[in-house]
């Protein structure tokens, strides 16, 4: 399995909020999660790419993340002040 | 944040200003597409029937998309669809409106009699569409009401794409709509087994993956996309080519400068090729690391295959110069496929750019003045 940049994400989940639902599981693309006694844990950090699922789908907002494209154009082209649109296929744009 | 009527989703003569507050329900008869087979009477009024077979024209498109053509205006009209013959109770999938995701839902369903709401994403494909806000929770709520959906249907239940769930809150599209979102597989492929299953998608389904068809799907894209930004750097190299101390020579210009051209092209070959392809084995994980790697190793071997000769000062200097040019650029253009990868973080992407590019442009630049030094020992 390929993993990106250890140790830079900035994904955070607080268990005293966590009511163990598991949505998080169910959206996130890269198992991230998993739940220990009936609350949801950060399993694997560093696969994460912060797409912002588990937090938009948390019904208590126990999960914290700056959600984001990995991207590099499209930073690159919102720098330079253009739509950052990046659009490869799979990942971003297929 | 949304525009109207400069969507490249819109179909020239329709869709009339302010798409999003017309109903996309009522589909005109006669828009002639050949995937859609019959229209099936419901109570909001004709729903077009489509096709579970693509056609030739289908993949004439889909391979004219996926070589650059026409990427951004590949979409159908959003409203609602069916596949099959559907009932009331039969399933509602959730899909964008960028034909190629169309394409890739409806010939999964072979066999299957479902309803299809497609959203107004921009012609841009579910994933993205949801990291850019216009595949979204308000998106959901609008196409349900604006197509009447529940008039059409007797349960209450939405199959949403699970690369749509960072841009779709399920328990707000509940608590707005009073429909429930059910997130389906990752992979169109997988949906048959989940609908048959009782909506339930294993483990291996919520997955995304990264494999070498993946991988290279969008490398005639970004190909395309080097060789627009670096045909004009390429010509302009070709030109001072013919340079050297004396004069202008157009013989020199021919043998130096069409290698340039070719290193030049090899640059974007390993960055948009090269690495995309052997991502999983090339060493580092920040993609410009993984871009040098795969730019240095054939410039080292094309200089040691002596293809620039190294006799001379001027040839010596030219090597060099290449040999940090092609990784430099190599590096870049990797560098900028991690947007089509799978597992990029922003956060990642932000660190490796804080001292990929700063080195990139430092270490092309030497290369370059190397370059222009050796047009002096011609």
């Amino acid at each position: 399995m390929l993993k990106y940049l250890p140790g830079v994400v900035t994904l955070q989940l607080d268990p005293d909020l966590c009511i163990g639902c598991g949505m998080c599981i169910t959206v996130c693309p890269h198992a991230v999660f998993a739940i220990h006694e009936d609350k949801a844990e950060v399993n694997d950090l560093d696969a994460c790419m912060e797409c912002g699922a588990c937090a938009l789908n948390c019904p208590t907002e126990a999960i914290k993340v700056r959600s984001g494209v990995g991207c590099a154009s499209g930073v690159l082209l919102g720098r330079l002040g253009k739509d950052g649109d990046c659009c490869g296929s799979q990942g971003c744009c297929s | 944040m949304k525009r109207c009527c400069n969507g490249p989703s819109q179909p020239e003569d329709q869709a009339p200003c302010c798409c999003s507050a017309s109903s996309p329900s009522n589909h005109a008869e006669s828009t002639g597409d050949s995937w859609i087979l019959t229209y099936t009477n419901t109570p909001i009024g004709k729903v077009p029937v489509v096709s579970t077979r693509l056609t030739p024209l289908d993949h004439f498109g889909t391979a004219a998309v996926r070589l650059g053509f026409k990427r951004m205006n590949y979409a159908i009209e959003p409203g609602l669809y069916a596949v099959g013959n559907p009932h009331p109770d039969s399933p509602v999938l959730v899909s964008a409106n960028y034909k190629l995701s169309f394409d890739h839902l409806r010939q999964e369903l072979e066999g299957i009699d479902a309803w299809i709401l497609v959203l107004d994403t921009k012609g841009v494909n579910v994933w993205c569409a949801a990291g850019k806000g216009t595949f979204g929770t308000d998106e959901i709520v609008h196409g349900v009401q604006a197509t009447g959906l529940e008039k059409v249907i007797v349960h209450r239940t939405l199959i949403v794409p699970q690369l749509g769930a960072p841009g779709v809150a399920a328990h707000k599209v509940k608590a707005q709509s009073g429909f429930s979102v059910v997130f389906g597989p990752v992979r169109a492929v997988d949906i048959p087994t989940f609908l048959k299953t009782g909506m339930r998608a294993t483990p291996e389904m919520r997955r995304v993956n990264f494999d070498l068809v993946d991988r290279l799907a969008v490398v005639p894209v970004e190909l395309v996309q080097g060789i627009r930004y670096g045909w004009l750097p390429a010509l302009a190299l070709f030109l001072l080519a013919g340079i050297n101390r004396h004069a202008f020579d157009s013989a020199l210009m021919l043998a130096h400068g069409s290698k340039a051209v070719l290193m030049l092209l090899l640059s974007i070959v390993c960055g948009g090729l090269l690495t995309p392809a052997l991502l999983p084995w090339l060493p580092g994980r920040a993609f410009a690391v993984k871009g040098m790697v795969a730019g240095a190793i054939p410039a080292f071997g094309i200089i040691l295959a002596g293809w620039i000769p190294t006799g001379t000062i001027g040839g010596k200097l030219d090597a060099s110069s290449w040999l940090l040019i092609v990784p430099a650029l190599s590096s870049f253009v990797a560098m900028n496929y991690s947007g089509a990868s799978t597992f990029t973080s922003l956060s990642g992407v932000l660190k490796e750019m804080r001292y990929a590019i700063p080195l990139q442009i430092a270490v092309a630049s030497v290369g370059l003045a190397l370059w222009i030094a050796a047009r002096f020992f011609q």
